[in-house]
């Protein structure tokens, strides 16, 4: 599965609100889903956005070490302002949306197949 | 800034930041300390602090603190004319409060966020063991910083050292349970192998900074803290990582894939899954460590030019 989607379509895809926008990467390629950080470095791979619900700043520091374009919040799960700033300076986006973790990896998966 | 200690206990210089770190509360404060009753009146207070020029005193009941009064309060109680009432009347009740055992960074920070000129430092079960000041801290600071310059100079006079050509050590320190700085390491780790060596492999570059984050983490969750040291060679990287205790009773489990000793709270943060050490062990080309009560220490070898990597 190589397709990749626009970082700009997620928000519409996944009904999420973008709580910082600035990313370094314009689109993603695959996903990981899990809330066990060293699971997420153990596995997931380049390109992939980070779905989880784990929203606090050393989420970022993983993601910035696995090299994800993006972090997708599950759940509205609140996002505090010293992981949107440390994202902000990883230049990695986040995104939250009230869906749970399996249906935006469906969402996801599905989009990427039909692309 | 009105106490303003100019020190910065993040970027700072890393033997102030050792000292900071490894010198506790219990070291610096003074355990002489001077307390009166909760009837004492506000007077005899005054004139404690006089005699022994203090400017503050605790009240206690038995060994337990119960408040506080400080210069502050007498005059403000000077100024009302109820210098005669007990000290319960004008004693300040909501008090911040230092454990023995912290760091003296600690301290250092509780000083700068509250702008108190001292602090009650309490034992492990509560009860009053000293008071500190700022003026405790910068004597004790000048002390232990006189002691770092004299070895400084022996170690000038000793014969150099051999820097190796083109090597490179870096340093930094971690602390229990703060997930703050957390993570800070690994990331720093590869950013300086992007900028040094921009021509490894990014599988290589993965595998380090998996090993550094995961080692980092381990210090935070299980350790007293410690330092993770970071040295890139000609043709390899290598992380190191020291803590101060307690040890790990058990490596072949801990080396086991989920087998984890982390805390509930810890877990519900996302760490603790009990993969730090395997993945560690996975990702390094070579990977030792030893442990006992003093610490655990442990080393992870990568080359940065073996063949085959992509």
């Amino acid at each position: 599965m190589h397709a990749k989607i626009k970082l700009q379509e997620i928000p519409e895809l996944l009904d999420a609100e973008i709580i910082q926008g600035d990313a370094a990467e314009n689109s993603i390629e695959g996903a990981y889903c899990s809330d066990l950080l060293s699971d997420v470095m153990a596995n997931a791979t380049e390109g992939n956005a980070l779905i989880t619900i784990q929203a606090h700043k050393n989420t970022v520091a993983v993601a910035s070490l696995y090299g994800a374009p993006c972090i997708i919040i599950c759940n509205n799960r609140p996002v505090p302002e010293d992981m949107i700033e440390a994202a902000r300076d990883e230049r990695i986006a986040i995104y939250r949306c009230s869906r749970n973790q399996f249906q935006v990896s469906g969402t996801l998966y599905r989009k990427m197949l039909d692309s | 800034m009105t106490a303003g200690f100019p020190l910065d206990p993040v970027t700072g210089p890393s033997r102030i930041l050792e000292l900071l770190y490894n010198m506790k509360v219990r070291d610096v404060m003074s355990a002489d300390i001077k307390t009166a009753s909760r009837h004492s009146p506000l007077r005899d207070i005054q004139i404690l602090m006089k005699e022994n020029s203090i400017t503050g005193v605790p009240i206690v009941e038995g060994s337990r603190l119960v408040g506080m009064v400080s210069m502050d309060d007498i005059i403000r109680a000077l100024e009302d004319g109820r210098i005669g009432h007990p000290a319960e009347s004008g004693m300040s009740r909501n008090l911040i409060v230092l454990e023995d055992d912290m760091p003296l960074s600690f301290a250092i920070s509780y000083m700068e966020k509250y702008h108190f000129g001292r602090f009650p430092v309490i034992n492990k079960n509560r009860e009053l063991v000293g008071i500190i000041t700022s003026r405790d801290i910068i004597v004790h600071l000048l002390i232990s910083i006189n002691r770092e310059l004299e070895q400084l100079e022996e170690q000038d006079r000793a014969p150099a050292q051999q820097a190796l050509e083109g090597s490179l050590n870096r340093k930094w320190y971690t602390h229990k349970f703060d997930f703050e700085e957390a993570g800070k390491a690994s990331t720093e780790i590869k950013k300086i192998m992007k900028e040094k060596r921009p021509d490894i492999p990014p599988k290589l570059l993965r595998r380090i900074a998996v090993a550094g984050y995961e080692l980092e983490m381990n210090q935070v969750v299980h350790s007293e803290g410690g330092h993770i040291e970071f040295q890139l060679d000609a043709d390899a990287a290598v992380i190191r990582a020291e803590d101060r205790g307690p040890g790990i009773p058990d490596l072949e489990n801990a080396l086991t894939e989920g087998w984890s000793t982390a805390n509930e709270w810890v877990r519900s943060l996302g760490f603790g899954a009990g993969m730090g050490l395997p993945n560690t062990r996975r990702v390094a080309d070579e990977f030792t460590i030893e442990s006992d009560e003093s610490g655990t220490r442990a080393k992870a070898i990568f080359y940065l030019y073996k063949s085959g990597e992509e």
